[in-house]
């Protein structure tokens, strides 16, 4: 009972990072209709920025909240000089571009930090938290807690303010949108922004645990279109929620069905989406989007 | 010439140019010239898929490692000539692919996508967690076949003389399949599958149809790229691999033919050169250039070429006072 309890936690702490990553994948396809495959690349070039900060000797959380700036403009960037001009081309050349982006991503980060993998730290103490026979890492426990707040603040923004209103309206129905004077492009740009940021989050988070490779996010981004597609991506709430099922399943599968351990991970996330894909497409919480032929 | 016969004449050119190869490059530079006859194998399977049927694949890697795999095995295990290795490892491919383009017809675009890069993300662990059958991490050993009937070439001209035939072969069988009525029902799924079904075609069908031969395309490719290199190693079918495949069809051209060939050459020379500026570098250049040609060229280098002949012959037409302006242009999507 106890190994269960401490995988639970520990499966938690993995799903934040799904969820935050899910959540960026899923902002940006409500928003445009694409997946964005280069977004757990652009996490891991975040990472590195916050990682070549740290070692130039600045204070871990300055970094950190540095980093998340960085991503932002970046994202918005991105959406504005790379995204832009194939806005209305048809799914394929855009999916086409983000993989450009997934690849020059990599390699770029390969060309300035090498590939040779770099220890991350961790904010969080070493020592890990005992209750009765249970051990948490304090890495995982801090995790979720960064998790949590990161989502609650999104939330919060989306639901309370002006500009987070306007940003679902654009991504809900953009001609209407923009009749009432809503700038959809800006909004679209904001919303690869926000994305980049959770993306951001999420790297620096698993980081500590995966050290530092250009290939960082691989992993974590195939577990991420897992959980978009089993909570569905058409809703944020279900793609978080998806996020933390699948990062539990994850590490009840690799303890208990002993043939599938750590060296088939990449394809228990594989089934689940075909799996998911095949018994209830929308997802946990999707709508199914009806065509008008 | 006339506009229908001249590309069959260029291709015929290029075919003999091919044949002479071998009888003036080094071993090395015929090796690569057989990997993009390789390569070609295995886009123009893409192109069938995404081109033409308008299904996207972003993990043909994975059949071409169903295929390598599968040649290796029987060479390696049961010493099974090589050239039986390939047309088992086609029809392998078929099944798997048939099978996996079951599920995948419930796919749209993007969870398709979705779907077949994970695909491809999990299928160097998968390779590696069957050790037994294909010798874990350190992949299978295998040894060149030597040229037959005693004729008078090394291993590695013989490998290109059949990786040209199974080429040209294959080319020739697609584009058969490619122009007919069954090529035209797969084109019309991608136009619109609404009015294809309901003009009769059975689009379940042909759409898990055309997954398979893709996927068997690619697997011929796979296995032979088993001989050619004579090894196969689990991390050679990375994800990379699949993203080096779109990347070659989509430079190329995605719904042509004759695209294969160029985007096969591309992905072939073009990360050579750039090897010379950083290890990084060819991804980045790939990067550039698939950004690039989505913006500038969508329809590729075959695409390219075509618009250029159309407007030269169009000037030509229009001197001449004729208004027979070739509409082919426009069948690429």
């Amino acid at each position: 009972m106890d190994i269960f309890i401490q995988q639970v936690v520990s499966g938690l702490a993995t799903g934040g990072i799904y969820a935050s990553l899910a959540l960026a994948l899923v902002m940006i396809y409500q928003a445009t209709d694409v997946v964005n495959f280069a977004q757990g690349e652009l996490a891991m070039f975040a990472t590195y920025v916050c990682w070549s900060m740290i070692n130039a000797g600045l204070p871990y959380w300055v970094a950190f909240v540095s980093t998340l700036g960085i991503a932002f403009m970046g994202g918005v960037i991105i959406e504005r000089v790379i995204i832009r001009p194939v806005e209305h081309a048809p799914i394929l050349s855009i999916v086409m571009v983000t993989l450009g982006l997934l690849v020059i991503c990599n390699s770029l980060a390969g060309w300035i930090w090498t590939y040779v993998q770099k220890p991350f730290p961790s904010p969080f103490p070493e020592r890990p938290l005992k209750i009765d026979n249970i051990v948490f890492g304090a890495h995982d426990l801090g995790e979720i807690q960064v998790t949590l707040l990161v989502l609650l603040c999104i939330y919060l923004f989306f639901r309370f303010t002006p500009l987070g209103l306007a940003m679902r309206a654009a991504a809900h129905n953009p001609v209407s949108s923009r009749l009432v004077g809503i700038r959809v492009g800006w909004m679209l740009a904001l919303g690869w922004g926000l994305a980049a940021v959770f993306g951001a989050v999420a790297g620096m988070m698993v980081a500590p645990v995966l050290t530092l490779e250009p290939n960082l996010m691989g992993g974590v981004q195939i577990y991420a279109f897992a959980a978009a597609t089993l909570g569905g991506f058409t809703s944020p709430g279900g793609a978080v929620l998806g996020g933390f099922i699948v990062g539990v399943v994850e590490n009840l599968v690799g303890t208990y069905v002993s043939f599938i351990g750590t060296e088939l991970k990449f394809t228990v996330a594989l089934a689940m989406i075909i799996v998911v894909l095949l018994v209830k497409p929308t997802g946990l919480f999707g709508t199914t989007v009806v065509k008008r032929v | 010439v006339s506009d229908s016969r001249l590309p069959r004449v260029v291709g015929l050119l290029a075919l003999l140019a091919a044949c002479a190869l071998p009888f003036f490059l080094s071993n090395f530079r015929l090796f690569q010239f057989s990997q993009v006859c390789i390569y070609a194998i295995a886009i123009l399977g893409l192109n069938m898929l995404t081109g033409y049927n308008g299904q996207f694949s972003l993990g043909h890697g994975a059949f071409y490692a169903i295929g390598a795999y599968a040649s290796a095995i029987m060479m390696d295990r049961w010493n099974i000539s090589y050239i039986w290795t390939l047309p088992v490892a086609g029809v392998l491919c078929l099944v798997v692919g048939f099978l996996f383009g079951l599920p995948a017809l419930r796919l749209e675009g993007l969870y398709l996508a979705l779907a077949t890069f994970s695909l491809a993300l999990a299928v160097p662990q998968i390779l590696k967690y069957f050790e037994h059958w294909t010798g874990g991490s350190q992949g299978l050993v295998l040894s060149k076949p030597n040229a037959p009937f005693g004729l008078p070439l090394n291993p590695d001209q013989w490998l290109y003389f059949v990786c040209l035939a199974v080429l040209v072969l294959l080319f020739w069988l697609g584009a058969n399949l490619l122009r007919g009525r069954v090529g035209r029902a797969i084109v019309a799924i991608r136009d619109n599958h609404i009015a294809a079904e309901a003009m009769g075609i059975n689009t379940a069908l042909y759409k898990s149809l055309v997954f398979g031969v893709s996927a068997a395309y690619t697997g011929v490719a796979g296995a032979l790229s088993a001989s050619v290199i004579a090894y196969v190693a689990p991390d050679s079918f990375n994800v990379f691999l699949s993203v080096t495949l779109l990347i070659g069809s989509v430079i190329g051209g995605l719904a042509s033919i004759s695209g294969a060939v160029f985007g096969a050459m591309f992905i072939q020379f073009v990360p050579n050169w750039a090897q010379d500026i950083s290890k990084a570098a060819p991804w980045a250049i790939f990067g550039v250039f698939l950004i690039g040609f989505m913006y500038l060229m969508p329809f590729g280098i075959a695409g390219g070429i075509r618009l250029l002949w159309i407007r030269a012959t169009r000037s030509r037409v229009q001197q001449e006072g004729r208004s027979a302006v070739p509409t082919q242009a426009h069948t690429t999507t």
